[in-house]
């Protein structure tokens, strides 16, 4: 009986093995596979060693992009943590018209990336941006904000963009999160005389920890990873100002066709994400095991 | 009526099938070959409805083929050749810019006998047409047209500034747009990373001033003392004379800006002005007449060196893995046959020149006078990589970008030795890999 469940159990399973070794597995392997050839569009290639790897940290606008990637992850993780956080805490409230303002509160991240970073574009237009009417009209600003032309309010101008999009998530992921909370000891800890910050110190965020950092993890493997918003909002520019390693792989590797070394770009993401799903297993270990 | 069921039904076109297969040839129904071509979103918009809707029907009913017509952005195209290529699928045709035939060389089809039939008929290609498609073996493309870059201008606020005559050099360029930045009409630029009006600025900026990525032995010879002064200058003249968004500009800002009013000057093809043309009732001046009336064009000014251009440059690309090779090289050959191509050309106003002498001759460059600088485009464009030839090597310096980032990066604050330092570290390591 044993064995037959054992057959069985592998015979369900086979359908989810296929398709994770199509089309994660195989992507992978063949990804590892061209980082270490010299291969480039239309030609095989053959095996090169750690070339491809020696050659991209010795570039320069790598390094920038690496150092991108970190920097856009932290700054707009904090930041959509402590907004999504808030935000979930206002939500869990009750007052008239809240059913609503939860399915407004999606918006950003329902709407398609590519159309909402392009009206993004629009605002931040050079020439015709809104932002740059408004201030000028409130009488701020008396020239131009070079919100894409000027590297540093480039990086910042993606990161208000990505925190944007990325707040709902978190707001919606949280409120799951709090609501499960117990109101009894919220009631309990009040009778016991704590104000409204210990309750939630000792009382919401410990009970939330488990929530917030499965959310956390797996926002940052997105956002390490992301490509959609930079490619659109900048392109990697201004002078390589903004590239992420999602876009200078894509701008070598599929751009300029320099498959190998598009590749090696991909591949030196991983062991930081692999650290972050290393970390991410053990935290929901440790949770199951309490 | 009569009994057809599902028993009778599988007999009937098991049969069919099994002829089919025996035969080894495809019903006649299905044999019509089938074409689909990948270009760019022409910047004349009525060019790609030219094609759509008389064109393309002609040449079917004509070849008795299908031609299937997709068109995306520019920026795009790359990405679409590559995979295309890696896969061994999609489409028949694909448009290149510049001298990208050399990047994708193992992938495509010899179109030798298209492209010297159409240069033998029409009077022989111009230099760089030639150059950017043939590897000196063979055509690996077939060129189809030059886009002109020259300056538009407002001839009005030009002469309001002291220039009745368009500047001659780079100081009475940098000076005229000093005085028009002054009165919140700046020159406008792009340095973005951006196909045709970054590279076509930058490359020619750079020669006017006797820079060069390589010296005609192919030796790296960027890190000048003619590529630093080019640098100097375009730091105070970014400052002095430019609209500075113009680092975050695509190819299509500077039309906006220029058909807004914004801006006084830009390097573009003809498509402004062909705008203006278009639309008179909405593009006015700030005295109400037409725009169209107060537009320009003009060649980059001269350098130290001399005046040079670099015109964005089209051809089409048979791809290695098609299957309809021989419809794809008819159709070729039929949309370049004169009284076709002739179609088009007209319809691009100028916009385009056509790759072949010929076309020099043809009355179009007649009817406007402010089209005529793009009839001798040909005759005076280089080709990226200059003074070496445009081979896969100078298009990977081009498509990083890396001689638009070296003036990006100076007037981001970057100090001009460390700028041409670094481009030229660049560049010699995209020439020394093997």
């Amino acid at each position: 009986m044993l064995e037959r469940e054992g057959a069985l159990a592998f015979w369900l399973l086979v359908p989810t093995l296929a398709l994770l070794t199509l089309f994660i597995a195989y992507p992978f392997v063949r990804g590892v596979w061209l980082s270490v050839t010299n291969t480039v569009v239309g030609e095989p290639g053959h095996f090169i060693g750690l070339h491809n790897f020696t050659k991209i940290f010795d570039d320069s606008i790598f390094r920038t992009a690496a150092l991108n990637t970190f920097v856009y992850t932290g700054v707009t993780t904090v930041f959509k943590l402590a907004l999504g956080l808030w935000l979930a805490l206002l939500l869990n409230r009750h007052f008239r018209g809240k059913a609503w303002v939860r399915a407004f509160i999606l918006l950003p991240f329902i709407i398609p990336t590519v159309l909402s970073t392009l009206a993004w574009k629009w605002m931040f237009d050079p020439t015709f941006s809104v932002f740059n009417w408004l201030f000028w009209k409130l009488s701020i600003i008396n020239s131009r904000i070079n919100w894409l032309g000027d590297p540093e309010l480039a990086m910042a101008s993606i990161m208000t963009v990505n925190v944007w999009r990325g707040v709902p998530f978190y707001a919606i992921s949280l409120l799951a999160g709090l609501q499960t909370i117990n109101p009894d000891l919220h009631e309990a800890a009040a009778i016991d005389g704590a104000n409204r910050w210990q309750r939630f110190w000792h009382v919401t965020w410990p009970l939330l920890l488990p929530v917030t950092m499965v959310v956390v993890l797996f926002s940052i493997i997105q956002t390490f990873a992301d490509f959609q918003l930079v490619y659109v909002l900048t392109g990697g520019g201004p002078a390589n100002a903004t590239h992420l390693f999602a876009t200078y792989a894509y701008q070598i590797g599929v751009g300029t066709g320099l498959l190998s070394e598009g590749a090696a770009i991909s591949l030196a993401m991983f062991p930081a994400l692999l650290l972050v799903v290393v970390f991410q297993l053990w935290y929901i270990r440790r949770v199951e095991n309490r | 009526m009569a009994q057809f069921d599902r028993r009778k039904f599988l007999q009937a076109s098991g049969a069919g099938l099994a002829g089919i297969l025996a035969s080894h040839q495809a019903p006649v129904f299905a044999q019509q070959s089938t074409v689909h071509w990948l270009k760019w979103n022409d910047f004349v918009p009525a060019s790609d409805e030219l094609l759509r809707k008389t064109m393309l029907p002609e040449a079917m009913k004509a070849l008795g083929m299908k031609i299937n017509l997709e068109t995306i952005n520019g920026n795009d195209l790359q990405a679409r050749i590559t995979a295309a290529i890696q896969s061994g699928a999609g489409p028949d045709l694909i448009m290149a810019f510049n001298n990208f035939p050399h990047v994708y060389s193992s992938g495509v089809a010899d179109v030798s006998d298209v492209a010297e039939a159409v240069a033998k008929a029409q009077g022989g290609y111009y230099r760089l047409c030639r150059a950017n498609t043939s590897d000196g073996k063979k055509f690996l493309s077939v060129p189809w047209a030059i886009i002109g870059a020259e300056i538009s201008y407002r001839k009005s606020w030009f002469e309001e500034v002291g220039y009745s005559k368009f500047p001659e050099t780079w100081e009475q360029y940098h000076d005229a747009g000093k005085k028009l930045k002054a009165k919140g009409r700046p020159l406008g630029q792009t340095l973005g990373h951006t196909f045709g009006d970054a590279p076509t600025f930058s490359y020619p900026y750079l020669w006017s001033f006797g820079g060069k990525e390589v010296d005609e032995k192919g030796k790296v010879v960027l890190d000048s003392r003619q590529t630093l002064d080019s640098v100097k200058f375009m730091q105070s003249f970014w400052k002095d004379s430019f609209d500075e968004g113009g680092l975050a500009w695509d190819d299509t800002n500077n039309n906006r800006a220029f058909l807004s009013g914004t801006i006084s000057a830009t390097l573009n093809g003809a498509s402004i002005y062909i705008e203006t043309l278009r639309k008179p009732d909405q593009y006015q001046t700030e005295k109400g007449a037409p725009m169209k009336t107060d537009i320009q064009h003009a060649q980059l000014p001269k350098g130290p060196a001399g005046q040079f251009a670099f015109h964005l440059f089209q051809s089409h690309m048979l791809m290695g893995y098609s299957r309809n090779q021989k419809a794809a090289k008819e159709f070729m050959k039929w949309i370049h046959t004169p009284a076709n191509y002739e179609k088009w050309f007209v319809s691009q106003k100028g916009y385009s020149t056509p790759p072949t002498q010929t076309w020099e001759k043809h009355k179009m460059w007649d009817e406007d006078p402010v089209m005529a600088p793009f009839k001798l485009a040909g005759r005076v464009g280089l080709t990226p990589g200059y003074a070496g030839p445009p081979n896969r090597k100078a298009a990977e310096v081009l498509t990083k970008y890396i001689i638009t980032d070296m003036y990006a990066k100076a007037v981001q604050g970057m100090a001009p030795e460390a700028a041409v330092k670094w481009a030229h570290e660049e560049v010699g390591k995209v020439y020394a890999g093997a």
